[in-house]
């Protein structure tokens, strides 16, 4: 028997494989919105687009200029526009889309397409466009639907601040306590060298210079620390900062106590010192974040406007204004905002958002439509049962799970042993001060400070950004980006891995279909015309995998629920469907659907629709042996047989799970005492990925698809989730290392001051060194444990 | 040692000018976006054509 083979297309914009081809000047295009993008393009004069890249284009889905409509209303324009006048407006859009540097330079050329448009400027990192145009010109629903054309939609929240957060205040405060670290390193030389008493006039200039440069520092880069330890003080708790803030105090205090009575030259090489290593960790903690946008929240899923009736005439609505018994219009592809009722006849649903299941449903006029539905086909009338606070959806985001904010164990942990040490710290300094209290009164307050000083626990706060922020590059570069630090704590400690099916396990969107059997072109192309009459979800994957152009007129067309379809093409009679619908001998494919094809009641052949797996899937799950606890699925149990080959006997293989369900389990588990991780596909899962101890979602493009969940992976590295967890469990072992060598260094520290003999030498070379050290092990050891562990 | 004094102070005003340099550079934006720029250097800035159908011409080849 052979495989039907179509040599196939690659689209000239988007290069993905056409079904059917559109021939434009010699270009094959897949689909309608690939031919308008190049078209537009065409027209434009802008086909240098195509040059920079092969295929860089993002298939465009059709958009209607109306959908964009409600963004000309005033309020909402104020929202948006960061400057706005009568001829001259600023906009700044996150535009998940951009990719590559074809559509940085299509984006930068936007004024070619458009006299309204000004000037257009992109930040690839960011992902983010910043348009200058005359408002006068072009209104923004029209530079919106420009950019939603071309491919490029922006997203649009408006709850969300849309200006991002700069990291600019930490790095002028880096500058400076950089700036001053040096100058004051090099004002202390001569101390260094030992030529104190040469000049007392040279002495003592350069200590009143040090003293103005620390001040700087004191007063503007490390004034954080202070608000942050003095704010954590009146809430009655102690953070990590308020230790910290202790050390800086004790030792800026010292040191212009020393300086202005002459005593010594104080400790401010160690001051700046610290304060400029303690900015590098934060401003290394904030590189990791920036690439990654992750505040999207499920609302953004919904769409903000939608076409409304009033008065006859439709305009578009916010959401959040409808009413009950307003009357909304659905189009194609769109998501239903809000409970309602279905006005026309019949219209197919697509819940995947909600429930997991991946086939549309049938909906009849009258009949209940929930809000995430998607609709597929025609679009249709809804009545609004109720306003969308209240709907399905939201409650189910409404849950607890969702409201209770996962508090950071580790930086828990870290701020627990920052209270035990700020207190044994404490008893040590009340100690040291009794001591020498009746044995040299006079040298009493320089010992206590010494010993607050030196006892700062900077290397502990250090450790923790710099192992991993290490680990969290390392993982980007792997494609397995995280939310924050915080996930590797979690993800070490996780003893139970809960897996989602479609999407996850498997290629949610591309199931394998192949033909066994032999029809002739002509035939073939017969067969998807027959299968594209039909919304089945069988029939619509068979006429997708056909590629070739589907003419045929179809006569005497019908369906049989449950049994197939059938129809007189040409001068034939064909059938497609269940193998007793066509009259073949049954058989059970354990991999998946059959549907059988007849032409003029003879079988010949049939049809196998079966999921595709993602690569060495089964492998991963048999390194994870028994942390692999459960696959949960939102579809129906068709391919259980095949998720028993590669799940193995030990995990439980749960079908038919609401998200509910799904978030049920995953709280059961917990209540068991397991740490959990959920991998799964996005929202129709995020109650459970929220639930989890550690929620990633697998995805195929980075970057577009990106809801609320501790990490993102990339698909094609879910066979590497297993060394990602023993690479977490080993960045734990190098911060504990790490916070081992920090904890030598203070008790060696706290040795010199408590005999009283700790030197500003002293205080200047054991406290960098230890910063130093703790960031070059923790930084160098993960590096090493990454490149063995990824590797083997 | 009044010579140590400003030379001292010379020193120090160089460095403060290139401070400042920095922290307005920084105000300007210039490190908001350190990638796009190595990005955008890659494009040709081709002198643009007024008619259509030539250079429509030429990039369809």
């Amino acid at each position: 028997m052979a495989t039907a083979q179509v040599v196939q297309t690659e689209c000239f914009h988007c290069g993905q494989a056409c079904e059917e081809v559109h021939w434009v000047n010699d270009k094959a295009f897949c689909c309608y919105g690939c031919q308008t993008v190049y078209e537009i393009l065409a027209a434009n004069n802008l086909c240098e687009y195509y040059q920079l890249e092969n295929h860089p284009g993002i298939s465009s889905r059709q958009v209607d200029e109306g959908i964009f409509a409600y963004l000309d209303k005033a309020d909402i324009r104020q929202k948006l526009l960061t400057f706005d006048s009568k001829t001259f407006s600023k906009v700044t859009f996150q535009v998940p889309g951009i990719h590559c540097v074809s559509c940085v330079w299509l984006l930068e050329n936007l004024q070619q397409m458009n006299r309204g448009i000004l000037r257009s400027e992109v930040n690839f990192t960011r992902k983010s466009i910043t348009i200058d145009f005359d408002p006068s010109a072009v209104a923004l629903s029209k530079l919106v639907a420009l950019l939603s054309s071309l491919g490029y939609t922006p997203q649009i929240t408006l709850n969300t601040e849309s200006n991002i957060v700069q990291p600019d205040a930490l790095v002028s405060k880096l500058a400076i306590a950089g700036f001053c670290f040096g100058n004051v390193m090099l004002f202390s030389f001569p101390e260094y060298l030992g030529l104190n008493h040469s000049d007392p006039y040279l002495i003592r200039t350069f200590s009143i210079l040090n003293f103005g440069l620390a001040s700087l520092t004191f007063f503007y880069s490390g004034f954080g620390y202070l608000r942050s330890a003095g704010k954590s003080f009146s809430q009655k708790q102690i953070n990590i900062d308020v230790p910290i803030a202790a050390g800086l105090l004790a030792l800026f205090l010292r040191s212009s106590y020393d300086i202005v009575t002459t005593t010594g030259p104080g400790y401010l090489d160690s001051f700046t010192g610290l304060v400029f290593f303690l900015l590098i960790g934060r401003w290394f903690q904030s590189k990791t974040y920036e690439t990654l946008a992750f505040d999207r929240d499920f609302k953004s899923y919904f769409p903000l406007a939608v076409q409304r009736l009033a008065y006859d005439q439709w305009v578009p609505t916010l959401i959040y204004d409808l009413k009950p018994n307003d009357s909304i219009q659905i189009r194609n592809m769109e998501i239903v905002p809000t409970d309602g009722t279905l006005i026309n006849e019949e219209a197919f649903f697509d819940y995947s958002f909600v429930t997991g299941e991946s086939r549309p449903a049938l909906v009849k006029q009258g009949e209940k439509v929930y809000a995430g539905g998607r609709l597929i086909g025609q679009p249709v009338k809804l009545v609004v049962e109720k306003p969308t606070s209240q709907s399905h959806l939201t409650s189910l985001w409404n849950n607890p799970v969702f409201g209770k904010v996962n508090a950071s164990k580790y930086k828990k942990i870290i701020d627990q042993s920052a209270r035990v040490f700020t207190w044994i710290v404490l008893g040590i300094a009340l100690l040291t001060a009794i001591y020498w209290q009746f044995t040299q009164p006079a040298q009493m307050w320089l010992v206590l400070t010494s010993v607050l000083m030196v006892a700062c626990p900077c290397a502990l706060a250090l450790a923790a950004p710099f192992t991993y922020g290490s680990m969290m590059r390392v993982f980007g570069r792997a494609h397995f980006y995280l939310k924050n630090a915080d996930v590797i704590e979690r993800l070490a400690a996780v003893d139970a891995v809960v897996f989602d099916k479609t999407g996850t396990v498997t290629h949610g969107d591309k199931p394998n279909v192949a033909f066994v059997g032999h029809l002739t072109e002509k035939e073939m192309r017969a067969v998807k015309s027959l299968a594209g009459a039909s919304t089945h979800p069988l029939s619509c994957l068979i006429a997708h995998s056909i590629k070739s152009i589907s003419i045929d007129a179809i006569s005497r067309f019908k369906e049989i629920p449950g049994k197939g379809i059938q129809g007189v093409i040409g001068d034939h009679f064909f059938q497609l469907g269940a193998a007793e619908f066509v009259g073949a001998p049954r058989v059970i494919d354990a991999e998946g659907s059959m549907v059988f094809v007849a032409i003029d009641n003879d079988v010949v052949g049939y049809f196998q629709v079966r999921t595709v797996v993602r690569k060495n899937i089964k492998e991963m799950i048999s390194r994870l042996g028994k942390a692999c606890d459960a696959l949960l699925s939102g579809d129906v149990p068709s391919d259980a047989d095949l998720m028993k080959k590669i799940f193995g006997t030990h995990p439980i293989l749960m079908f038919n799970q609401t998200p509910h369900d799904k978030l049920d389990y995953i709280y059961n588990l917990q209540q068991n005492g397991k740490t959990v991780l959920m991998v799964g596909d996005g929202l129709n899962d995020s109650g459970a990925l929220k639930q989890a101890d550690v929620g990633i979602t697998v995805t195929d493009n980075a970057g577009i698809f990106t809801p609320a969940c501790d990490g993102i992976l990339d698909g094609t590295q879910l066979d590497a989730l297993d060394r990602f967890i023993r690479l977490a469990k080993a960045s734990t072992s190098i911060l504990k290392i790490a916070f081992v060598i920090s904890f030598l260094y203070n008790a060696i520290a706290l040795g010199f001051a408590i005999t009283g003999n700790l030197t500003p030498l002293t205080a200047a070379i054991l406290m960098p060194m230890s910063s130093i050290s703790v960031v070059g092990f923790s930084s160098i050891a993960v590096n090493i444990v990454a490149k063995r562990k990824l590797k083997s | 040692m009044i010579f140590v004094v400003f030379l001292i102070s010379v020193s120090m005003s160089i460095a403060l000018v290139f401070l400042l340099a920095f922290y307005l550079s920084l105000k300007n934006g210039q490190y908001d976006d350190t990638h796009t720029p190595s990005i955008r250097m890659l494009f040709d800035n081709k002198p643009v054509k007024k008619e259509k159908s030539d250079s429509q011409i030429s990039h369809l080849k």
